[in-house]
């Protein structure tokens, strides 16, 4: 801030910075957003009738929280929770073990061009679609069960974890990497002993946390048949079972809050 | 790391032999783990029509290819629905996640006994059940249609708001507040001139990143009937109109690309 500046602000009172400096861009948005926000709210049909009536049933599901029936259909909640995290443990061993050649090959330091081409497209394509829309194309291909379920949260852990590891490697030290090849190491080892001490801590992490996501996606895989809790909640949901609706929401909070407890733990053992 | 004489020579090795003995046990059970969730996987499975799936599927896509392109004309209410969905709802969820990230942040809850664990509750229910449920959910208490939708966006975007907020105000520069607070300010004054500059950056940052994922999710919602593109999807995939499905999901995959496109160029111009 040059002097003239100062010497212009002496007696005015101090005002705070605006976020977006420049002004015409700044109540172009503003003006803009609002505009969009009218027309949208505008084009939003609310019964407020149907809401109204329905507080009531609302009311009721949050009061089912309090008594969860996890005892009535004790059968199917056990079985679709094992059908979760059976789903979950196999898609996320097989998905980890085949994003970590794919995460080599799709980081531009380690990997030949061609090769990482081809690996960015399979990353590209996989974090596109949706776990949902996968699963209902793989049910349709495979039919109902588990099956469908596991291939889409292996496909969708080789995307996830694939990137985060590329780019992992992209930016890890070269100056062990290369202290490893110096040495003579073949590319194994180089692999082995210069890029793989580096990036561990954090693959293990983003496994875990990925585990947490294949967790949480496998509950609603069952929506379209591919396995899992899903179908049970949907059918308690349909039939307005509130009470083993909300035992199997807790079941899941739980598990999912146990799930990052446990790798937190790993995590800071890790690092 | 021990170094082992053998045959008058020294040997390097990364780790003890017991160190090598504990991990190859723990291998060894996670492998067991794993055969035994397959087992259960395969023991679940049709295998009939895993090995007719490539017939199946090429047969899909003989009946997908060429899309029907006409149908766009259609899709034009829906796609401002999804667009609706998830904006509105990343709006309520902002809103309702700031209050409960200065809650959650240790250096800002007005008691780490009480209020905080209370606070870490609501983000932990929320962000652990999918808006899928959570769409199902409000349609079983509100009934079908976009409304429903906005409101699943929203309580789910709660906790993944709230959370990176609230990680995001505990690494905030003391020296700032304690410099505002130096001044005779009030608690308010503090809040609004010593932590919430240092916290914007993030907010718009996670509030755009937020957008981007829940423009994703929008689109699939309309599967259980919560509005969108994804109700056209669900109709077309009733009455096996694969070439209304596979145009839907060029729409969608497109939208996917321009909504991560619009996040990643604000969050660079933030940042």
């Amino acid at each position: 801030m040059s002097h003239r500046e100062l010497d212009d602000m002496l007696g005015k009172g101090w005002r705070k910075p605006h976020f977006i400096a420049n002004p015409a861009l700044r109540w172009g948005l503003i003006v803009g957003f609002a505009a969009y926000l009218v027309a949208a709210v505008m084009t939003i049909e609310v019964d407020w009738a149907r809401v109204y009536a329905g507080l009531d049933r609302g009311g009721q599901f949050i009061l089912s929280f309090t008594r969860p029936d996890f005892v009535t259909r004790a059968g199917d909640i056990w079985s679709g929770l094992l059908e979760s995290i059976v789903m979950t443990v196999a898609a996320s061993v097989v998905g980890i073990l085949i994003s970590i050649p794919i995460g080599l090959g799709a980081a531009r330091n380690i990997a030949p061009l061609p090769v990482y081409v081809i690996c960015r497209g399979i990353v590209a394509i996989s974090r596109a679609l949706q776990e949902i829309i996968v699963a209902i194309l793989l049910v349709a291909i495979f039919g109902f069960g588990p099956l469908a379920g596991f291939l889409t949260l292996s496909f969708a852990t080789i995307g996830f974890l694939s990137k985060l590891l590329a780019e992992d490697i992209e930016s890890m030290d070269k100056v062990q990497a290369e202290a490893i090849r110096a040495s003579g190491a073949r590319w194994m080892q180089w692999i082995n002993y210069g890029v793989q001490p580096q990036v561990m801590p954090r693959l293990v992490g983003l496994s875990m946390y990925r585990i947490d996501i294949n967790f949480r996606e496998s509950a609603i895989l069952g929506l379209v048949g591919a396995g899992g809790i899903g179908a049970t909640l949907n059918t308690a949901f349909d039939r307005y079972e509130y009470d083993t609706a909300a035992a199997i929401l807790i079941l899941i909070i739980g598990i999912v809050m146990a799930l990052e407890y446990l790798s937190g733990i790993i995590r800071a053992r890790v690092q | 790391m021990p170094v082992l004489e053998k045959e008058g020579t020294q040997v390097w090795r990364r780790r003890t032999a017991s160190e090598t003995l504990i991990r190859w046990f723990g291998w060894l059970i996670g492998v067991a783990v794993f055969m035994l969730c397959w087992q259960r996987i395969s023991e679940a499975t049709t295998w009939f029509f895993v090995w007719d799936a490539p017939r199946i599927a090429s047969d899909i896509w003989n009946r997908a290819t060429p899309p029907r392109w006409e149908y766009i004309t259609q899709l034009g209410r829906p796609i401002w629905d999804t667009l609706n969905i998830a904006t509105l709802g990343t709006l309520i969820a902002l809103c309702l996640a700031v209050p409960v990230a200065f809650l959650a942040a240790r250096n800002t809850t007005p008691s780490a006994l009480f209020v905080r664990p209370f606070a870490l509750l609501i983000i932990v229910a929320t962000r652990s059940i999918n808006s899928l449920i959570w769409a199902l959910l409000l349609i079983a208490i509100i009934g079908p249609g976009v409304f429903a939708g906005v409101i699943a966006i929203a309580i789910r975007s709660i906790g993944f708001c709230a959370k990176l907020l609230y990680e995001a105000i505990e690494e905030i520069d003391h020296g700032q507040v304690e410099a505002i607070t130096a001044t005779g300010a009030s608690r308010w004054q503090v809040m609004a001139y010593g932590i919430v500059p240092q916290i914007l950056p993030a907010f718009a940052g996670i509030a755009v990143f937020r957008w981007d994922i829940n423009i994703r999710e929008s689109t699939v919602l309309g599967l259980v009937g919560a509005g969108g593109v994804g109700l056209q999807l669900s109709a077309s995939l009733n009455v096996l109109a694969w070439p209304q499905v596979s145009l839907i999901l060029i729409v969608i995959l497109v939208a996917v690309v321009i909504s991560e496109w619009v996040s990643a160029k604000v969050r660079g111009a933030i940042i």
